[in-house]
């Protein structure tokens, strides 16, 4: 099977003081991924390093079978735009956007056409095409994390990342956007991680991997 | 959903300071754009009146209320000469045309200016209707004029003492319409011109006109006695006149000669000042207005932290945020500006509108090629209130700032 991530030999040190080490990973394409550790166990770096916006020290990192580090920084951040997408533990979308704005820069920055088309189908499998022209100063908590979902996928992204996407909220809500994150993986046919400290989705994977 | 885009939608979302930043801009330029359509328009009329003419010959007094009287018909003239002097100086040998000018009248605010055909010869008049005034009290009347006082060929109309409205109507004479000037763009449009006897026979007593007055023919065909005239227009035959015959004038006659170039930059020197201190002023708006661009925009981006750490996720690069952050700069600054050159035009306009000399009326409907400066100052502040905003956002470390968030 095809490989998604693979890190080999990583680590990164913050200063002279502090270095973690990453053991070897690999994920295939099409897995549903946790990344489970403490609070300051370095899954935020993982992340950081995994989506392409923080170097490494030392080590490999290949994503959808390209090594990423060896991209010039223009093809990175194309490369981050068609392949990768980041839900966040907050949605934070742009407030001066519409959420259908959010998701036509998402295509912009990603060099694709305008495609009001697959927007709205996105929003539809979110269930909230109705607010695709609201201000996300007018939507609850809930609609926004759907509107942050839809703005990572929207270009159908090989891999798709979320960092604490359940840590704020309640029970019910955090069921919710796990079952959005799962949907939309299998409808995009792309591969999920998770990273997170939250034992209450713990159960929902079979794949774990522990800083 | 272009860069420009989501910079014109950061600057809505923000009405109030992009507002105020934009109301600064456009009071700044719009203070300029007035000093520049009004200087150039003053400037260009000044030269426009006064081309081809090297001196004025008056009555002793302020050269520059000579010149403003004679040339521009702006002032009170400084009193009258001699016709015999006049003619004395005329017939020098420096001088190449002397064109007599006798004022002390007006229609409805139109100053009625007794001269001969070297005036028409002067500033190459020519008649859009009619003919030139031959007879006494026949007049050509400027094409403002005409078009504002709704006069044709063969009108009548009384002329009054002074040289402004509300004053007493000459109702002995009634002045005849023969010709209309085609519109030379200068001073003569607001005149109405007739022949120099015209002007003395209004101001004597009504017994002892003739009865047979429009037999007469030009007043330079009578004897001048006793006669007086307001000024002479002079032309020199030769540079030399330049140095000897205002020299002459000044001192070998009781008139007095003044040259409307001299006295033009006189004039101007004295408005300069004004016009230097408000264009400080305006420079001084336009610091303040970059000043408060960059502090908004450098406020805004410590905000935006995460919104483009969260753009740069979304795979757009260093450089797309670098121009996101400069447009917005770009758009408040040529937002201002050109909200600032349109006022700028509307005020000129306005002023023009309510101006009394209509001589030296201004118009907001000039538009002049040194206003695209305004518009590259517009774009330079732009660029000097963004560039350290945008730098900053070129810079930043994505990855700190999700972390701390």
């Amino acid at each position: 099977m095809q490989q998604m991530i693979s890190i080999k030999a990583l680590a990164h040190a913050y200063n002279q003081d502090k270095k973690i080490n990453f053991d070897d990973w690999q994920v295939s394409k099409g897995e549903q991924w946790l990344l489970l550790g403490n609070s300051g166990s370095g899954k935020s770096t993982l992340l950081h390093i995994l989506t392409g916006i923080l170097s490494p020290s030392t080590g490999q990192v290949e994503i959808n079978e390209t090594e990423i580090y060896q991209l010039k920084p223009r093809e990175l951040d194309r490369f981050r735009a068609l392949h990768i997408g980041i839900v966040f533990q907050r949605p934070h979308l742009i407030k001066s956007l519409t959420i259908q704005e959010n998701l036509l820069m998402a295509q912009s920055f990603a060099g694709l056409p305008e495609n009001r088309n697959r927007i709205q189908e996105v929003l539809e499998s979110l269930a909230i095409s109705a607010s695709s022209h609201q201000y996300p100063s007018t939507l609850s908590q809930g609609q926004l994390q759907r509107a942050s979902i839809a703005r990572a996928v929207i270009n159908k992204p090989a891999l798709l990342i979320a960092d604490e996407p359940t840590s704020s909220l309640d029970d019910q809500n955090a069921g919710t956007v796990l079952r959005l994150l799962k949907e939309q993986t299998e409808l995009n046919q792309s591969t999920l991680v998770i990273a997170t400290h939250d034992q209450r989705i713990k159960e929902a994977f079979t794949h774990t991997y522990t800083l | 959903m272009s860069p420009l885009q989501i910079s014109w939608k950061s600057l809505k979302s923000k009405p109030l300071s992009s507002g105020l930043n934009i109301l600064l801009i456009a009071f700044g330029t719009g203070i300029l754009t007035i000093l520049l359509l009004a200087s150039r328009q003053i400037g260009d009329k000044l030269t426009q009146n006064s081309k081809d003419i090297d001196l004025v010959v008056g009555a002793k007094g302020s050269p520059l209320q000579l010149i403003l009287s004679s040339i521009y018909y702006m002032d009170n003239p400084t009193g009258n000469i001699p016709l015999e002097d006049a003619q004395r100086l005329s017939r020098s040998p420096f001088v190449k045309r002397a064109v007599p000018l006798a004022m002390g009248d007006n229609y409805k605010g139109f100053r009625i200016i007794g001269t001969d055909s070297n005036y028409i010869a002067l500033y190459q008049l020519k008649n859009a209707s009619g003919q030139f005034w031959k007879k006494d009290f026949e007049v050509s009347i400027g094409a403002s004029v005409a078009e504002q006082q709704q006069l044709k060929i063969g009108d009548t109309f009384l002329g009054a003492h002074g040289l402004t409205e509300n004053t007493h109507v000459h109702d002995h004479h009634a002045y005849k319409v023969t010709g209309i000037l085609q519109k030379q763009g200068n001073v003569t449009d607001n005149l109405i011109l007739t022949n120099i006897a015209s002007v003395w026979k209004m101001h004597e007593e009504p017994q002892h006109d003739h009865a047979d007055e429009n037999e007469h023919e030009h007043a330079e065909e009578e004897p001048a006695g006793n006669r007086e005239i307001t000024s002479l227009l002079i032309q020199y035959r030769s540079p030399m006149s330049v140095v000897m015959f205002p020299r002459m004038v000044n001192s070998a006659t009781q008139l007095q000669a003044a040259s409307p170039a001299m006295e033009s930059t006189r004039l101007f020197s004295l408005i300069g000042v004004g016009i230097d201190t408000l264009q400080w002023f305006a420079f001084l708006i336009m610091l303040i207005a970059a000043v408060s661009v960059f502090v908004n925009l450098y406020n805004s981006l410590k905000e935006r932290q995460y919104d483009l750490a969260i753009m740069r996720t979304l795979g757009a690069s260093r450089i797309k945020l670098f121009r996101i952050v400069i447009e917005e700069g770009l758009l408040l600054t040529l937002t201002g500006t050109i909200a600032g050159i349109l006022l700028g035009h509307i005020a000129v306009e306005l002023i023009g509108s309510g101006q009394e000399s209509s001589q030296a009326r201004l118009s907001g409907l000039v538009f002049l090629k040194e206003e695209i400066y305004l518009f590259a100052a517009g774009l330079a502040i732009g660029i000097f209130a963004a560039i350290i905003p945008a730098w900053q956002a070129y810079r930043a470390d994505i990855a700190a700032i999700l972390a701390k968030n």
